[in-house]
């Protein structure tokens, strides 16, 4: 047992897999670069050493990499593909969608595309351009797998899970959470460590997860907005209110049954998502909700999301944006009384 | 000695002066044709369904390409891949149930006209994404890099696709990584209906290996044996490790970029000079200047090749259609 936080675990689960799979390799920009940063979050750092020539640094061309994992995984290689920032996948989706998602369907069943995308989101002082809540744009596209991490242990249990799935995976991890410690600990980080087994071990790539049990409001997020919502959570049970809190965790297929025996519990819920609240994944859960369990719900299901702009720079504006801890615990507290 | 074998893809690395070899690859030029006009028939009668992208007079490009290629090797193709298929060894069965949406089609139906393909025989289902192939083409060929295989990709692609992002990023990659892909470019000088000399400056388009680092040579794709034997060289370099190889093959449509696409874009004389230039009359004209080749034999092939189509058409109108069941079937591995 060891605490560590996403981004060591991450690299924990990269290595071990590449020394269980010799059909593993990573594939990105500046992910094995000697002397460099082991990419832009520090996950791969030190590999390239440990594993020479399976490390592949490609030039900036995120189309060109995500393609070549396609048509590698293709041919029975398990690539894990290195997203430098989330918000270059809109140039890779091409390759993602057309033809990652869609190659088993398109040939009858007789193609696997075994790869892993791993992409890092969220507002965190660089603009607009480097700093979206990406997941949106893929969890509706069949044929993709989507998780999110927002704790060391699960972030190394689902990527090992990932990279033995025989489908295309897209693994979206927060800026925030790679680590709160250290050179590369990002102004605003949320400690995300966790106590990590010395043995192997995956998580499902189709479960939610009931962080805290509650039974007056059930409140819904993933990445640092399960982390609000648990800090929320305390705040709200100072008041005596019991807020049950679901890392939702796997964004496509979303699990319904986790969310819904929750809901027949509190007849509350709160989804609370990072990202513009138009066309968000919370407008999809909210109605799969509605599907699943509507009949149980006592009062209509709340949302709080960013505002339907870009996301600003300026630390006044970005705070403004991103939903906090205080707008979670408003909304939970104007539901109940519903 | 080689030959073509049952399924019909020719077999490499046979001497081009061997008979049996030269008619194989007449035979499976003549297919092609034969194939793309019985479609074409089919879909004007109003009997096939979906949309079509056909490749007649473009024949010598994809058989040319598929005779230098080894059983393991693999070919990505386009939306126009009737004849890619079928150079690659696909059966005329296979495909003609494709194309009725059938569950014994080689994509059992979820593939349909642009995406045909057969993985077992060593082709990926057509990428109907301009250039969408060029990135995936080179990760094939990295992975054989990394599991230190002798197989080659051979990437088909227009001359539309070189105006892509993908085929920058994906040639490029190649190139640094001096991976095992024949980039094959068949140029028929019009991207859907647009001409070539509107958006290159350049329209030499083998040119653009030089500035990537590798080699790159234009050929007549009308002349299947030229284009058979620079195929030859490309695949002999690739699998030597010193890829990747551009081939440029001047060749042209006959027929409609797809079904109601009446061509009207292409000048008369333009289209005169290229039919002059015909690769299955032009070929004809190689065989037969042969002592051993009589217009009988070409004339049986294409007589075989008739009743071949006429079968599988009956048995492709007859062929299991998909039950609902099927809708959510193969989405996830």
């Amino acid at each position: 047992m060891k605490r560590q936080g996403i981004a060591e675990a991450l690299r924990d689960g990269i290595a071990e897999e590449m020394t269980r799979d010799s059909s593993v390799f990573c594939i990105g920009e500046d992910i094995g670069v000697p002397g460099g940063w082991g990419g832009a979050f520090t996950v791969t750092l030190g590999l390239s050493e440990k594993f020479p020539g399976r490390i592949i640094d490609t030039p900036i061309a995120e189309l060109g990499f995500t393609g070549m994992a396609v048509g590698a995984a293709m041919m029975g290689m398990r690539p894990i593909a290195d997203m430098q920032y989330g918000d270059f996948l809109f140039l890779a989706s091409d390759q993602l969608i057309n033809n990652a998602a869609k190659m088993r369907y398109m040939s009858g069943g007789t193609i696997k595309v075994p790869m892993v995308m791993r992409a890092p989101i969220g507002a965190t002082g660089r603009g607009s351009q480097h700093a979206q809540s990406m997941e949106r744009y893929f969890t509706g596209v069949p044929g993709l797998k989507v998780v999110a991490v927002s704790t060391a242990y699960d972030a190394k249990g689902i990527l090992k899970a990932a990279v033995r799935d025989d489908n295309p995976v897209m693994i979206f991890e927060h800026k925030l959470l790679y680590g709160s410690k250290g050179a590369r600990a990002e102004p605003g980080a949320v400690d995300a460590t966790s106590d990590i087994p010395d043995e192997d071990y995956v998580v499902p790539l189709d479960r939610a997860v009931v962080r805290r049990e509650g039974q007056h409001v059930t409140i819904l997020g993933w990445l640092l907005m399960a982390h609000f919502a648990a800090q929320a959570a305390e705040q709200l049970a100072k008041e005596g209110i019991e807020a049950e809190v679901i890392d939702v965790r796997s964004l496509s297929p979303i699990d319904y049954a986790t969310i819904g025996a929750s809901i027949r519990k509190t007849g509350r819920v709160l989804i609370v998502e990072e990202g513009p609240k138009t066309g968000g994944v919370s407008a999809e859960i909210a109605a799969g909700i509605m599907e699943h369990c509507g009949e149980s719900l006592q009062a209509p299901v709340v949302r709080v999301a960013s505002p339907d702009v870009p996301v600003p720079f300026s630390p006044i504006l970005e705070n403004a944006y991103r939903p906090d801890v205080a707008r979670i615990v408003t909304a939970a507290r104007n539901l109940t009384k519903t | 000695m080689t030959t073509t074998s049952q399924s019909g893809a020719a077999h490499p690395a046979a001497p081009s002066s061997d008979r049996a070899f030269l008619l194989g690859l007449y035979q499976r030029i003549v297919l092609i044709r034969e194939f793309e006009e019985r479609v074409k028939f089919l879909f004007l009668e109003g009997t096939m369904p979906g949309t079509i992208h056909q490749c007649q007079g473009q024949e010598a490009t994809a058989v040319g390409v598929c005779a230098a290629l080894q059983a393991g090797d693999y070919i990505t193709s386009t939306f126009r891949g009737h004849g890619h298929a079928l150079a690659k060894g696909l059966s005329v069965q296979e495909l003609l149930d494709e194309l009725f949406g059938a569950t014994t089609g080689c994509c059992k139906g979820k593939g349909g006209s642009m995406h045909m393909g057969n993985m077992d025989k060593g082709m990926v289902p057509g990428i109907a994404i301009v250039a969408g192939g060029i990135p995936l083409a080179a990760g094939m060929a990295l992975a054989f890099k990394l599991q230190k295989k002798p197989q080659v990709v051979a990437c088909f692609f227009g001359d539309g696709a070189v105006a892509e992002g993908a085929f920058h990023e994906g040639v490029n990659m190649a190139a640094i990584w001096n991976l095992p892909v024949v980039l094959v470019c068949e140029n028929n000088l019009y991207g859907a209906s647009t001409h070539i000399g509107k958006v290159m400056k350049n329209p030499k388009i083998s040119d653009r290996a030089a500035s990537y680092g590798f080699r790159g040579e234009t050929v007549d794709g009308n002349d299947v044996l030229a284009v058979l034997a620079a195929a030859q060289r490309a695949v002999e370099e690739c699998r030597a490790g010193k890829g990747p190889v551009l081939l440029e093959l001047l060749t042209y449509r006959r027929t409609g970029h797809s079904r109601r696409d009446a061509c009207h874009y292409q000048p008369k004389d333009e289209r005169e000079a290229w039919f002059a230039r015909d690769p299955i009359t032009r070929f004809a004209e190689v065989l037969l200047a042969r002592p051993d080749v009589m217009p009988a034999d070409l004339d049986a092939i294409k007589a075989k090749i008739e009743a071949e189509i006429q079968v599988a058409v009956v048995n492709a109108q007859q062929a299991p259609q998909p039950t609902l069941a099927n809708l959510t079937e193969d989405v996830f591995a």
